[in-house]
């Protein structure tokens, strides 16, 4: 699959296939899933739905290497190497350090790797985000909005090929969504993203790829090829049939 | 202001209690002495009662001092290596079955008369609740941050974690234990001077006791309870500015 050719970014970034094969979770003495294969195309913004509780962000914890008791899989980048270092990891919660500002924040990777923080790209990527009067500010001072702005800037700090986003935008209003949805997209064009969600309608906004998990154990399900490119109104009618198609998918149609 | 205009009032309805507890009861001086005569005695013995309050206050600010040192040491080890928990984690808990109390003697043997004792009871009162407060920080950093940490490192780094991360998450619990120290580490050192000792508010409070002065007695006790709070508030105070991030105390709703 082609996506969409990459905007231009301030860095380039070498865009990266990752595989899992032989995915497996074992949880409770419940077999969640097992001998599950995913690809995410290189460059691609791939969304991956499902209900509650399938195993979708464990899938996705395994693939950004946070493995824990009773999951394994095969896992590699295209080029046959380990992912490890190569992957950036968005969740729900902002997880801002509340006694660090939103500079400091943005930076944290380099300071935990012992590196020089680069205060200027911090501060264009702030500006990026909309946020660069916020730089010295403290997060509990930020709206739930602004904060989670503060960690998209921190993942494309880290500057990895491969993103991985955990419903990041479920804690947030309507609008605010919308709008961050949209940030995201157009920062992260040039990136292999993986984004979890249980939204239809922003896994169809959103995702080049949509894949739904469903099923005990889960299997997953390709959503066939979408029309046009990424940030799609809702409102289309090619937009509506795949949305039906997903709630069919998930079993509520 | 309304909350200055209340303790005032609640003060000066205490102090009036204790007049008129020593008028009805027609208590004699040496029992229970009025409020007048205490601050008489407190005004004549000004000198007297600062010397000996800046001996137990030095006594107090050095044992918080080294406690506090120690504590957070020993629950940064019990936080960093498992060897440490295995072995250090059960003798900490089995040390707190043997109350200060009654190795205050042993000090005063080991230790003699001076500040040294006094140091070590207040060090070994406030140790334990710096260790616990501090090393349960340090147990429940929150999975997301630590999450986010690995996969930020490509090789892991603990101590990168642990002083970006951990330490930073674990300072309120700290901040907890050094309340709990603060208004505990005066009762360690009195005990000191009660056991034995030439100087300070406890070695006064008894002096005071044997020789039927017990104005002069409660002129000190007042002295101590004014050093105690004293501290409770600076430690406070100090910590809420150096920690502005953490939740401040539930306010509660109260209908007017």
């Amino acid at each position: 699959m082609q996506c969409a050719a990459p905007a231009p970014s301030s860095l380039p970034i070498l865009p990266l296939t990752v595989t899992l094969r032989a995915a497996r979770l074992v949880y409770g003495g419940l077999t969640l899933f097992d001998g599950l294969d995913l690809e995410l195309t290189s460059g691609c913004f791939t969304c991956l739905l499902g209900p509650s509780g399938i195993g979708k962000s464990s899938l996705l914890r395994l693939l950004a290497g946070l493995t824990t008791r009773g999951i394994s899989g095969e896992l590699r980048g295209g080029d046959g190497l380990p992912l490890t270092g190569r992957v950036a990891y968005m969740a729900q919660e902002d997880l801002l350090l509340p006694w660090l500002n939103v500079l400091d924040n943005v930076t944290l990777g380099s300071r935990l790797r012992g590196e020089r923080p680069d205060r200027e790209r911090a501060l264009q990527l702030l500006a990026q985000v909309d946020l660069a009067d916020y730089a010295l500010a403290r997060p509990e001072t930020l709206s739930g909005g602004m904060r989670q702005r503060v960690a998209l800037a921190r993942t494309l700090m880290e500057n990895r090929p491969v993103v991985l986003m955990d419903e990041p935008f479920s804690g947030l209003d309507a609008l605010t969504r919308l709008r961050l949805q949209a940030l995201a997209a157009e920062l992260l064009a040039d990136r292999t993203v993986l984004l979890v969600t249980h939204d239809p309608l922003e896994a169809l906004r959103l995702g080049d790829q949509v894949w739904v998990m469903n099923g005990r154990p889960a299997t997953l399900f390709p959503l066939a090829e979408l029309p046009g490119a990424p940030l799609r109104d809702p409102g289309e009618p090619a937009v509506q049939t795949a949305y039906r198609a997903i709630l069919h998918l998930l079993g509520a149609g | 202001m309304k909350g200055l205009w209340r303790g005032l009032l609640t003060l000066a309805g205490l102090l009036s209690l204790w007049q008129v507890v020593v008028i009805l009861g027609r208590l004699p001086p040496y029992l229970l002495p009025g409020p007048w005569a205490v601050a008489t005695s407190l005004w004549r013995h000004t000198g007297l009662l600062l010397a000996h309050a800046s001996v137990t206050a030095l006594e107090i600010v050095l044992g918080m001092l080294l406690g506090v040192l120690l504590g957070s040491a020993s629950a940064l080890a019990l936080g960093y290596s498992r060897r440490a928990r295995r072995w250090l984690l059960p003798v900490l808990i089995a040390s707190q079955a043997i109350p200060v109390f009654a190795i205050a003697p042993l000090l005063v043997l080991w230790l003699g008369y001076g500040l040294g004792s006094k140091i070590a009871m207040a060090t070994l009162i406030i140790y334990f609740p710096v260790t616990a407060n501090f090393y349960d920080g340090l147990r429940h950093t929150p999975r997301g941050w630590l999450d986010l940490a690995r996969v930020m490192l490509p090789t892991p780094r603990p101590w990168a974690v642990l002083r970006h991360i951990a330490i930073p998450a674990a300072l309120p619990a700290l901040a907890s234990g050094l309340r709990v120290a603060a208004a505990i580490a005066p009762i360690g050192a009195v005990l000191g001077e009660w056991v034995g000792s030439s100087a300070g508010l406890g070695y006064l409070m008894l002096h005071a006791n044997s020789r039927m002065q017990i104005d002069l007695m409660f002129a000190a006790l007042l002295v101590l309870a004014t050093l105690a709070v004293g501290l409770y508030f600076t430690v406070d105070a100090g910590l809420r500015r150096l920690l502005p991030w953490q939740p401040r105390h539930p306010e509660t709703v109260e209908p007017d």
